[in-house]
């Protein structure tokens, strides 16, 4: 068997494995699995507003993806990921409601402040492990916390003591008229394309420079990376704040775009948390990421449309989409497998 | 190797079904409804409603499922059975669900949609102004739209007779009060027990917890307990599913202690199953019934006869019957619910208005 081919039908195996795992678990549970299947497949594809939504619930993925994969390519583990990201999003609230300004400065200004948030709370991270040997997993964890009660916190404040800020300003908004239109009234927004930007921006920081080279060379090896001249604990603040700057934007597609304001939270959104699985799927490379993203974000969007559809109750929904999703994962550590197998009969 | 992996599958595949098969009955019988509305189809003119649920679910036990009930009462008022032209019902998981179940629901042609709960604010008024030809009602909050009816409820009116309830009942001179988010809504309650409360102790001490959510039991469970060990003997709580660990923190302590003075007041619907620990003991003092279900079944029994208010809010207090004390069964002894009776009647009255927010 070739690479290529490898590369080709892992996937694809596993992802049937895991939808044949979903239809016995219907089957046992009384269900008629094609209709569950059908209505998954319409509820993603079946017409413009499933496709419109399904893309505007991919892109948070994206770029929290993202976050995950720039970290643990440099070694680091961010799982602050969520934190970040929920800043993210009241930085770029507030930026679009408090400020009244034209929208080729608004939105950019928005943009910018959740990525600034965002890469701040990380930084923070990423000084302590750097300084202090504060490790980051712990660090990014506690700092989850704080972010989401921060943020609660300070959105009560801004908006008199109710539970979300005002309605961002048209000016500030990734919404367009002729993306609903085209949608069918659908939530999507031009967050897609900013996310996709960002996977460029990652493959190009990585791939064409300099310092993406020592980036990725300290998460290799720290100590070789150290012995041949490169800063470590410079690289990992770096590495953490570019991580968090993702998260941020993140944030910004949720202010911006689906929800146009910020409100209290009463827990983590999971999208942070969801990350580290995108991430992981797509072996941590940008273009990776993308295929992690659409899928999570396909099968969670498309798994709405399941009890609505064909009637099958949530819970069994959330078993089947986590069994499609763990199929595919383990379809990544057969590949590792198989492939660690081919060298060792090229070896002998 | 291979065969290793095919045992790894099948055995996962085993425990699944395994843990799946749990569940079987309970969905078969859900299954039975969807067959029989295909069976018998109903006629053009049924006017047929759903509801889109906040994140607590359908079965929170308190606000959703009352809501649901009421859904499901109307349909049986009329025959319809669950399923498109009858009834149904959506959840959503995440506040980013709102807008796709309500829009999912408006393609199932429902003639009228629920949202319930104080975050589908924004969702629905969204959606209404894109389908101004559909009727929409919002449970617990406001929006302007010609096509919307919005119901809310004077939660302070009934809050204060549990005040007054847990007041009178109490022997340590603590009570608690455990709420879900730091909102309007909540607030009412809040308020309102609080002033219930001083009205006959002013002297009594009121310990305030705001969780912070309405779908963790965990929450609400350590709330309980850290508010009983320092000799809170009653607790009302407003916090949805949340309020589910007070209940449990509470059967617990009973259970230890038969003789222990621990009372918690529900919210929202009666919760006195949620209460029981057997056939003789039960901590469920009261609860503060709110009335969803009969809102659902009135608005969708006026729309489906042709005056649908739209454009209007509707507000049920203690004199609409809108909020009301359940059946203590016996928990509540005559003299007192003596006074909370005269309470009743001078709220009901409007001789003693109750304020919407605690003074600070």
């Amino acid at each position: 068997m070739s690479n290529r081919v490898i590369n080709i039908l892992v996937p694809i195996i596993s992802i049937i494995i895991g939808l044949i795992v979903g239809a016995i678990v219907m089957v046992v549970s009384g269900y008629d699995p094609v209709q569950g299947y059908i209505a998954l497949w319409t509820g993603i594809f079946g017409d413009s507003y499933s496709i419109g939504n399904t893309i505007r619930q991919i892109t948070p993925y994206l770029l929290a993806g993202l976050a995950v994969a720039f970290a643990f390519r440099t070694g680091l583990f961010n799982i602050g990921v969520e934190g970040q990201l929920i800043l993210g999003w009241l930085a770029a609230a507030w930026v679009g409601y408090a400020f009244e300004l034209p929208k080729i400065i608004h939105l950019p200004l928005a943009l910018l402040a959740a990525a600034a948030a965002g890469a701040f709370w990380a930084f923070i991270a990423g000084f302590l492990k750097a300084k202090f040997k504060v490790h980051e997993v712990i660090a990014t964890i506690m700092l989850n916390y704080t972010a989401l009660y921060i943020a609660n916190a300070v959105i009560k404040k801004l908006s008199d003591g109710s539970f979300k800020t005002e309605r961002i300003h048209e000016t500030a908004s990734l919404r367009s008229p002729f993306l609903r239109e085209l949608t069918d009234n659908s939530s999507l927004h031009y967050g897609i394309i900013v996310a996709i930007i960002m996977v460029v921006v990652m493959w190009f920081i990585l791939e064409k420079t300099t310092r993406g080279y020592e980036l990725k060379a300290v998460g290799l090896n720290q100590h070789a990376a150290e012995y041949s001249g490169m800063s470590v604990n410079k690289n990992i603040i770096l590495a953490m704040t570019i991580s968090g700057m993702f998260a941020g934007l993140g944030g910004a597609m949720e202010a911006l775009g689906t929800f146009q304001n910020a409100s209290i939270k009463a827990g983590f959104t999971g999208i942070g948390f969801d990350g580290i699985a995108v991430a992981l799927l797509g072996a941590n490379t940008p273009l990776g990421v993308v295929f992690g993203a659409s899928l999570f974000g396909s099968l969670k969007y498309g798994a709405l449309n399941m009890p609505n559809a064909a009637g099958i109750p949530e819970e069994i929904v959330s078993i089947i989409i986590a069994l499609i999703i763990f199929f595919v994962a383990s379809g990544y550590i057969i590949r590792v497998g198989l492939q660690k197998l081919k060298k060792k009969k090229e070896g002998q | 190797m291979k065969k290793r992996k095919f045992g790894l599958v099948l055995s996962s595949v085993l425990a699944a079904s395994a843990i799946l098969g749990a569940c079987g009955a309970k969905d078969d019988k859900d299954k039975e409804n969807d067959n029989a509305s295909t069976g018998d189809k109903n006629t053009e003119e049924a006017f047929s409603i759903a509801m889109v649920t906040d994140v607590g679910g359908v079965d929170d036990k308190s606000f959703n499922q009352s809501a649901w009930e009421g859904v499901q009462a109307y349909g049986k008022e009329h025959g319809l059975s669950k399923g498109n032209g009858g009834f149904d019902y959506l959840q959503s998981k995440t506040d980013a669900d709102y807008d796709t179940n309500l829009n999912l629901l408006l393609r199932r042609d429902f003639n009228l949609v629920f949202g319930i709960g104080f975050m589908m604010a924004d969702a629905i008024e969204a959606i209404a102004s894109e389908n101004p030809d559909n009727h929409f009602a919002l449970i617990d909050a406001e929006v302007e739209a010609d096509n919307v009816v919005n119901v809310l409820f004077k939660e302070q009116e009934g809050a204060f007779l549990a005040g007054v309830a847990a007041a009178k009942m109490s022997k340590s001179g603590k009570i608690g009060f455990v709420g879900g988010v730091d909102i309007p809504v909540i607030n009412r309650f809040h308020a309102g027990f609080v002033e219930g409360a001083k009205a006959v102790n002013p002297d009594i001490e009121i310990q305030v917890k705001y969780t912070g959510a309405f779908d963790k039991a965990d929450l609400g469970k350590i709330t309980a307990n850290s508010m009983y060990s320092s000799g809170v003997d009653i607790i009302f709580h407003a916090a949805g599913a949340t309020g589910n660990g007070v209940f449990s923190e509470a059967k617990e302590r009973k259970a230890k202690e038969p003789n222990a003075n621990v009372w918690v007041i529900g919210v929202d619907a009666d919760q006195y199953e949620e209460g029981k620990i057997d056939d003789k003991t039960n901590v469920t003092l009261t609860s503060m019934l709110k009335g969803v279900n009969a809102a659902v079944v009135d608005i969708s029994n006026k729309a489906k006869n042709g005056d649908f208010p739209g454009g209007t809010t509707l507000t049920y207090g203690l004199a609409e019957d809108g909020v009301k004390l359940a059946d203590s069964r016996g928990a509540i002894p005559e003299d007192v619910q003596a006074v909370i009776d005269e309470y009743k009647e001078k709220i009901a009255s409007g001789e003693i208005v109750v304020p919407e927010k605690v003074e600070k």
